[in-house]
């Protein structure tokens, strides 16, 4: 049982790498949301509500590091089954904001289930693929398909055009890992995955208004009412405005205005943009370049084929919600609900991250064990 | 990596595919950067241009309060179109300037304008409403001055109309800008600085049902702030509308009857509590109150002695004088204390201690029983009785009546009066209670106060033979959006503990009042009246003959009744201030007003309630064919 000795070395370089970016990132956010929420007056403004998720998110980051990932992954297929009762809650219950339910009101809170039903996800698929053995298209596709199946369903049916494509995602990265022989076609697959907004975008462009209007009430009926581009626009305009040095903190008009919906939670991105400019930004995708980076590291030298899916399955959640988020807000794909990870407010999108993460630190803290 | 021997071939293969999902990374990243490059580098300027001069503000769209209908679906308050100017000061390039051309174009005080600049939440973007209720002339007069007036914005808004102007405005009450204080409060937690909330009557009361739901536009502005385009992200919902219990006819004839003369005058159903009218006198015109008033006409009103804003029905507390005789007669009854034959001999004074408490009629009424005693008010008997019972029995079938607590009526401040006892004055006054200030409240005077609603209340309580109903304004409220009507049944208060002998007697002496006692004048041919007169000392210094005294010393009228006698539909209060007996003062007041309820409701005579709402509410239409005396 050489794998149930734990590093009893303390952090190493390594992992206060990693915490030290994720904070950086963290407080990245914090900065955005107060300054796009300053003028309001709340009592609880929500700079300090998100500073309490990031606590709790800390609290869930140090549970999922320091338990075993091996007795958390033995709970997958339970939490699944919890995760989708759930989301059968929040569509019979839920409370709904802009004409889809997503929430699961808790008090003066309300919980998001279908964030962590992606985390559920990858534990469940990683588990599945480090115990079944991979012979066979049913075994490798189709199986794993048909536990992806039911949470999809339920969390499109809200709807949540932005949950269920990373459900795919995640669904696609583990195809990729383990489920595919052929390395071409898990390129291919990837590609498909990581370049279909793109490619969304351009079939977007060439539709008639009508038709787009058709295909947005078919998959996310509220989003932007009334609207026609509106928010898009004023998400391009926010971003384009801050040019290379950005018009400084609390100096987006753009943003301070109300008329950017969603400044402090979706579109995130855009404040940021336009208060610190094109070097702001590049300075941010930066930083999650090296988070994904390093957790790709911790993917590559996990000692056993659970701990390397888990981090594969992780990074990819983490890469596609990066990409779509800030694509999105850029007016490179249509738009749908992603946060961007550790930046925007929310509750249930913090805690789930940083649970991530934790589980991440996790996989990397088991491989040292080899060593003694 | 010296685990590589570990692993088995799955692992190696998988983390070697690894590599995959970096070169993707990468390649996506690199996209997104240059998709961040032409925004922001390329296409960076042409942005900013559109983000300096082809701004959004947000603008709130106020809300339509819901309407108010009588009982019958005649519109007592609705909202017309009007304008409202607002400045957003990020587009003023010379405050200053500003602030005298608004002030010579539009008549203001520039103190006052610089003060609507200065104050509300949000930073130089939000837009500040200066002045509303502008006349169209103004308007025009601001809109042709447009290019001098960067910043300024013309606003089509609703605002509260009362069509009946002065008639019900009690009732109603009237509407202003939310205050600073209310908007610290969780009720008004939604609402903003300029939003319009009920401050008086039932626009107070029901302001959460009635004042709907603010909206939001996003206006695109040019340069100089002046509206390019909107998008509305947020329609604002109308209130509810409420449908009172008040018919506006009654209310008026009410009213009219008070004319110049300071007094309340109530009407209840006393099956049902609605409130049918519901008159004070002096009155005020909402209309006016609704707008936003200088400090000298807020003065004006608010220092006025005859206080136009006091709701004398609900707030204004009397001495019940002789109309206290009814609760005095059960109470007589019911605590053994008489019998209906037990005579009291009254020589027009009664002596207690070395003081002669004096009859109303000089030379006494002689050998009286208790039905004699009401039909003609006899002081000595009250005395008498009083005396016997003691304060505190008094007091405990005075509250029982409803006396010395609000009635629950769908009014802010309601007062509650006094209902003295030893124990109340012991907390009030920290003084003993003095047996002899027990004779002065048997007959409704000394420490007792009531409101003219409550007596109403009180006499409405004995024509349903025992049973409290609580007074109602309001009968439905009406979600326009779904047209789903919320029905507000009668709620009984209680029933006070009197037996069905006692109140038959009361009622049938009550009944004599009019016929043969002290009421005559309310008589009338077209229905059996039921009466008790009063007359409110308000002073003790009583010297020479009445029109000899000043006018603000002189007794307040007063006169409860129902009607018809057999099967009652109407309970009314009179309370006239200053104008003397209530015999000859109220009694025709409140004879007129009960015919003209039966004239409008015939059916009552043969005993079927008068239907509240008989059609369909028709908005606008005052014109409802009536056969009118």
């Amino acid at each position: 049982m050489i794998d149930r000795v734990i590093d009893s070395r303390g952090l190493d370089s390594f992992d206060l790498r990693f915490m030290g970016l994720i904070a950086v990132i963290l407080s990245v956010g914090v900065l955005s949301i107060y300054s796009v929420t300053h003028s309001q007056d709340t009592a609880f403004p929500f700079y300090l509500k998100q500073l309490v998720w990031i606590l709790l998110g800390t609290i869930a980051f140090l549970v999922m590091y320091l338990s075993d990932y091996h007795k958390i992954a033995r709970l997958a297929y339970p939490t699944y089954a919890v995760i989708l009762i759930m989301l059968a809650i929040v569509l019979i219950m839920g409370k709904s904001s802009r004409g889809a339910q997503r929430w699961i009101p808790i008090g003066p809170f309300a919980f998001q289930p279908s964030e962590f039903a992606k985390l559920v996800l990858v534990l469940v698929l990683a588990n599945y693929y480090s115990r079944v053995t991979r012979v066979g298209w049913m075994h490798r596709v189709v199986l794993p398909g048909l536990i992806v199946l039911p949470g999809l369903l339920l969390i499109l049916k809200q709807p949540d055009l932005g949950s269920g494509l990373s459900f795919l995602a995640v669904y696609a990265a583990m195809l990729l890992m383990v489920g595919v022989r052929s390395k071409a076609l898990g390129i291919i697959l990837l590609l498909s995955v990581m370049l279909f907004p793109f490619v969304w975008e351009m079939v977007w462009a060439s539709l008639h208004d009508y038709q787009r209007q058709r295909v947005m009430a078919f998959v996310d009926p509220d989003y932007d009412p009334g609207g026609k581009g509106y928010h898009a626009l004023q998400s391009r305009i926010a971003i384009g405005s801050g040019e290379l040095s950005g018009k400084g903190l609390y100096g987006g008009t753009q943003s301070q205005l109300k008329f950017l919906p969603e400044g402090h939670t979706d579109f995130v991105f855009a404040v940021y943009a336009e208060e610190w400019g094109f070097v702001g930004v590049l300075v941010l995708l930066a930083l999650f370049i090296a988070l994904i980076w390093v957790s790709l590291e911790i993917a590559a030298r996990a000692k056993d084929t659970l701990g390397a899916l888990l981090a594969a399955g992780i990074v990819a959640m983490l890469c596609f919600c990066v990409v779509v988020n800030i694509g999105m807000t850029a007016g490179m794909f249509p738009i749908v609900g992603i946060p961007l990870p550790l930046v925007s407010y929310g509750g249930s999108a913090t805690i789930m991250t940083m649970a991530s993460l934790g589980l991440l630190l996790n996989v990397k803290r088991r491989r040292l064990t080899l060593f003694y | 990596m010296a685990a590589i021997g570990f692993h088995d071939s799955d692992l190696l293969d998988l983390q070697r595919r690894l590599v995959i999902l970096r070169v993707g990374l990468l390649l996506v990243v690199a996209l997104l950067a240059l998709r961040l490059w032409h925004l922001q580098i390329r296409e960076g300027p042409y942005y900013r241009d559109l983000s300096e001069n082809n701004r959004t503000r947000s603008v709130v769209l106020e809300p339509a309060r819901g309407l108010i209908f009588d009982r019958n679906g005649v519109l007592l308050a609705n909202n017309v179109p009007s304008f409202a100017l607002y400045v957003t000061l990020e587009d003023v390039k010379d405050r200053q300037g500003l602030v005298a051309q608004l002030s010579s174009l539009l008549n203001l005080d520039p103190d006052l304008i610089q003060k609507k600049l200065s104050t509300g939440k949000g930073g130089k973007l939000q837009p500040r409403k200066v002045k509303d209720r502008l006349t169209l002339r103004e308007a025009t007069l601001i809109e042709s001055h447009r290019l001098d007036l960067p910043g300024v914005m013309i606003q089509v808004e609703s605002q509260r109309n009362y069509p009946g102007g002065v008639v019900a405005a009690h009732l109603l009450g009237y509407v202003g800008e939310v205050s600073a204080d209310q908007l610290e409060k969780a009720d008004f937690a939604d609402l903003h600085q300029g939003s319009i909330v009920g401050q008086y009557g039932v626009e107070k009361w029901f302001d959460r049902q009635v004042r709907g739901r603010a909206g939001q536009k996003s206006v695109e502005v040019d340069a100089l702030g002046h509206e390019k385009r909107a998008v509305v992200s947020d329609k604002p919902e109308a209130g509810d509308d409420l449908y009172l219990t008040i018919d506006a006819h009654l209310q008026k004839i009410a009213e009219d009857l008070l004319g110049e003369e300071s007094g309340a005058i109530v009407a209840l159903d006393p099956t049902t509590g609605d409130v049918l009218a519901m008159a004070s006198r002096p009155g005020f015109d909402p209309n006016m109150l609704s707008k936003e008033l200088s400090n000298k006409q807020w003065v004006e009103i608010v220092q006025n002695e005859r206080r136009p804003l006091n709701n004398r029905a609900t707030q204004g507390q009397y001495p019940p004088g002789s109309t206290f005789k009814v609760v005095m007669a059960a109470a007589a009854l019911e605590s053994n204390t008489v019998t209906p034959s037990t005579m009291v001999r009254c020589n027009g004074g009664y002596q207690f201690g070395n003081r002669l408490f004096r009859d109303w009629k000089p030379g006494g009424h002689g050998s009286v029983d208790m039905n004699e005693a009401l039909i003609h008010s006899c002081d000595v008997y009250f005395y008498t009785v009083g005396q016997r019972m003691g304060i505190d029995t008094i007091a405990e079938y005075a509250k029982q009546f409803g006396l010395g607590q609000e009635t629950g009526v769908e009014l802010p401040s309601e007062r509650v009066g006094i209902v003295p006892s030893t124990a109340w004055k012991q907390k009030a006054r920290n003084q003993p209670w003095y047996p002899g200030e027990t004779i002065s409240a048997a007959i409704g005077q000394g420490y007792v106060t009531v409101t003219p609603l409550q007596m109403a209340s009180v006499i409405g309580t004995v024509a349903n033979d025992g049973v409290a109903v609580r007074p109602r304004l309001v009968q439905s409220v009406m979600n326009r959006a779904t047209g789903e009507r919320a029905e507000f049944p009668p709620t009984i208060r209680g029933k006070v503990a009197v037996k069905p002998a006692t109140i038959a007697l009361i009622k049938e002496a009550l009944a004599d009042v009019v016929t043969k006692g002290t009421a005559t004048r309310a008589k009338s041919s077209l229905v059996t009246i039921g009466g008790k007169t009063g007359t409110a000392q308000t002073t003790a210094l009583r010297t020479g003959p009445e029109k000899d005294i000043p006018k603000k010393f002189r007794d307040h009228a007063w006169f409860v009744a129902f009607a018809p006698v057999e099967a009652p539909r109407i309970a009314v209060a009179v309370l006239a201030e200053h104008m003397g007996h209530g015999g000859s003062a109220a009694a025709p007041l409140a004879k007129d007003v009960i015919e003209a309820y039966v004239k409008a409701y015939p059916q009552v005579l043969r005993g079927i309630p008068a239907s509240g709402r008989t059609k369909s509410p028709a908005p606008a239409a005052d014109t409802r064919p009536r056969r009118d005396d």
